[in-house]
């Protein structure tokens, strides 16, 4: 469903994403996890239209949309989140959904956008009452509006920018089970950054590893967990080493 | 959703300013009513931007245009003005596309939008100013008078008339506040005028729904100052055009209150009545004064009273009315976690 070939984007002569390719398939829940300034979020960036890439092609549905203003990738069926939720505080929550459901859909009609603006907050468990204020909300609030927001352009492919920041265990549990929800129930592809790995992993069907904007590693959870880079990049050059050690004895073990 | 109470006071407001004129014909004072209300038309236009943050200070600009481009064709190749004013409105709009589209299109927001309209103002001043062999420069310019139909020239001596004409305008742009007031268009410009990414990431085309809000009331504006040459047959540069207009109409808005639909209209009543008692109370020792008064003012009411005399007084009488819009609360916002 969606094809990124050789994706590039340099922010003058820092490269912060370097010839990224990757697939996700219809009904996925794809893993995209690195170290802080890996290139994550400037890959969800070019996917959603916010930033245009250097370079490299984004094929979305058989179409290429590289480059095309956000509103129109929103429209063709791709919806997002951000890092850190941006609420309309000059709107009430069901406004807020309401305005992503009308302009995310095409522009269709008010009752459309209602009607999808009650299915998404209900969706996330957010009331759907018209009148709540969005400044009642909390930081678990805030990102289930951001998703609510997300859902509500009716996408195809949803692209969850680190969901979990900044909640409790409990609330990250609930908050990784929505997205697997989400993904069973309405269909949704779905493409999740996240700084945390232990939840990430549980959900997810298949992972990509970022560092310093490259690819450095890809495939199931399991196998990407035991991937000494990766291990590298997140535990540092000792548990290289520690890993190394490792797989020595092992291999002694195994001749033995 | 307008609650049946609400309507039948407008209801019967409607029908006493229709009936006034014909009870009270005192012409100094139908004279006052009627600019107040072309005015109050001017300030709407302008509030219909300047409530979602596009602070414009070019609308002196649109003014001009409307007003210069009517009394123009008229005199120079007699089209009426019911062709003259569609035509200054459409050459408005497009001045108004025209240096909308890049600021919008380059993310000219905030402070750097204002200066750019504030050129805008003050090039169609000195336009005006600089073609004196045709608009009569800075000594103003007067209609011809009709000989013919009055309908047709738009021309008429009774004051009733005009009353009428400008109390229809006035409420047409009452309505069209409210339209967009209702529309799904508001939730997109409050969104963006909080957050230009985020809107766009819930789908909204920036670019198009700021250049439409700027388009209608740039539209509105221009037929507020065809209607001003209209009725007073004599305008000048400064009356209609340029960086103090601009102010005026800022000032008024913000005054009267810019987020109630009836605030602009309170803050013309507010002006001209300044305007008024200076000029009446001091004659000419007191010309400008209302300017100066204008700005202490505005630095009061932006520090004191943000949301406006009339927007404070319904607040008061109505502790609940709607959910408070946050920028109503800028003040106490709370900063969003994370950042």
């Amino acid at each position: 469903m969606l094809e990124v070939n050789g994706l590039v984007k340099r922010f003058g002569g820092f490269t912060a994403v370097n010839n990224v390719s990757f697939k996700v398939d219809q009904g996925e829940i794809l893993g995209l996890i690195g170290p802080n300034g890996s290139g994550k979020s400037t890959i969800f960036n070019m996917l959603s239209g916010t930033l245009a890439p250097t370079s490299g092609s984004i094929l979305f549905d058989g179409s290429e949309i590289a480059g095309l203003p956000p509103h129109r990738i929103i429209n063709s069926g791709i919806g997002r989140t951000f890092q850190i939720p941006r609420p309309f505080r000059r709107l009430t929550i069901f406004e807020n959904v309401a305005l992503a459901g009308f302009y995310g859909q095409g522009r269709h009609s008010r009752a459309r956008a209602e009607e999808a603006a009650e299915r998404s907050l209900a969706m996330v468990g957010l009331p759907t009452d018209r009148h709540a204020s969005v400044d009642g909300l909390g930081a678990a609030g805030l990102k289930k509006l951001e998703l609510a927001k997300a859902l509500a352009t009716a996408p195809k492919l949803l692209l969850a920018d680190e969901s979990l920041g900044g909640l409790d265990e409990a609330e990250m549990g609930q908050a990784a089970d929505m997205l697997r929800n989400i993904r069973d129930e309405l269909g949704i592809t779905i493409i999740w950054v996240e700084h945390i790995m232990g939840v990430l992993m549980r959900v997810v069907d298949r992972v990509m590893v970022l560092d310093h904007g490259e690819k450095i590693s890809e495939g199931l959870p399991s196998a990407v967990a035991g991937d000494p880079r990766v291990i590298e990049v997140y535990l540092g050059t000792d548990a290289e080493t520690t890993q190394a050690a490792a797989a020595a004895a092992r291999r002694r073990a195994g001749v033995q | 959703m307008m609650g049946r109470g609400r309507l039948a006071a407008w209801g019967i407001g409607l029908a006493a300013l229709v009936a006034l004129p014909f009870v009270y014909r005192d012409p100094y004072h139908l004279h006052i009513m009627v600019l107040i209300l072309i005015w109050s038309f001017a300030y709407t236009s302008w509030s219909m931007m300047g409530r979602f943050g596009l602070v414009s200070l070019g609308h002196g600009g649109f003014m001009g245009i409307g007003a210069y481009v009517t009394a123009l064709l008229w005199n120079h190749l007699g089209w009426s003005p019911w062709i003259g004013i569609p035509v200054s409105m459409a050459a408005a709009g497009a001045l108004a596309l025209i240096v909308g589209y890049p600021c919008f299109r380059f993310r000219i927001t905030g402070h750097y939008f204002v200066l750019v309209t504030l050129a805008l103002s003050g090039i169609v001043l000195q336009v005006i100013t600089a073609t004196r062999d045709y608009t009569g420069g800075s000594l103003g310019y007067t209609p011809n008078r009709a000989a013919g139909n009055k309908l047709w020239s738009l021309q008429f001596d009774d004051k009733i008339t005009w009353y009428l004409i400008a109390l229809g305008v006035w409420l047409f742009g009452i309505v069209l506040w409210h339209w967009v007031d209702r529309s799904m268009a508001r939730y997109a410009l409050e969104a963006i005028s909080e957050d230009e990414d985020a809107a766009a990431a819930a789908g909204v085309d920036v670019t198009a729904e700021k250049l439409k809000i700027t388009l209608l009331s740039a539209l509105m504006t221009a037929l507020a100052g065809a209607l001003y040459c209209q009725y007073q047959m004599f305008i000048t540069p400064d009356t209609v055009s340029g960086i103090a207009v601009s102010l005026q109409m800022v000032f008024a808005a913000i005054v009267g209150g810019l987020f109630v639909s009836l605030g602009p209209t309170f803050g013309a009543i507010i002006t001209i009545m300044l305007a008024e008692t200076l000029r009446i109370g001091f004659g000419t020792k007191a010309v400008g004064w209302d300017n100066l008064v204008y700005g202490v003012l505005l630095v009061l009411f932006i520090i004191f009273l943000p949301k406006g005399i009339l927007g404070s007084l319904l607040d008061r009488l109505k502790p609940q009315r709607k959910v408070p819009r946050a920028h109503e609360q800028e003040a106490v916002q709370i900063a969003r976690p994370g950042t």
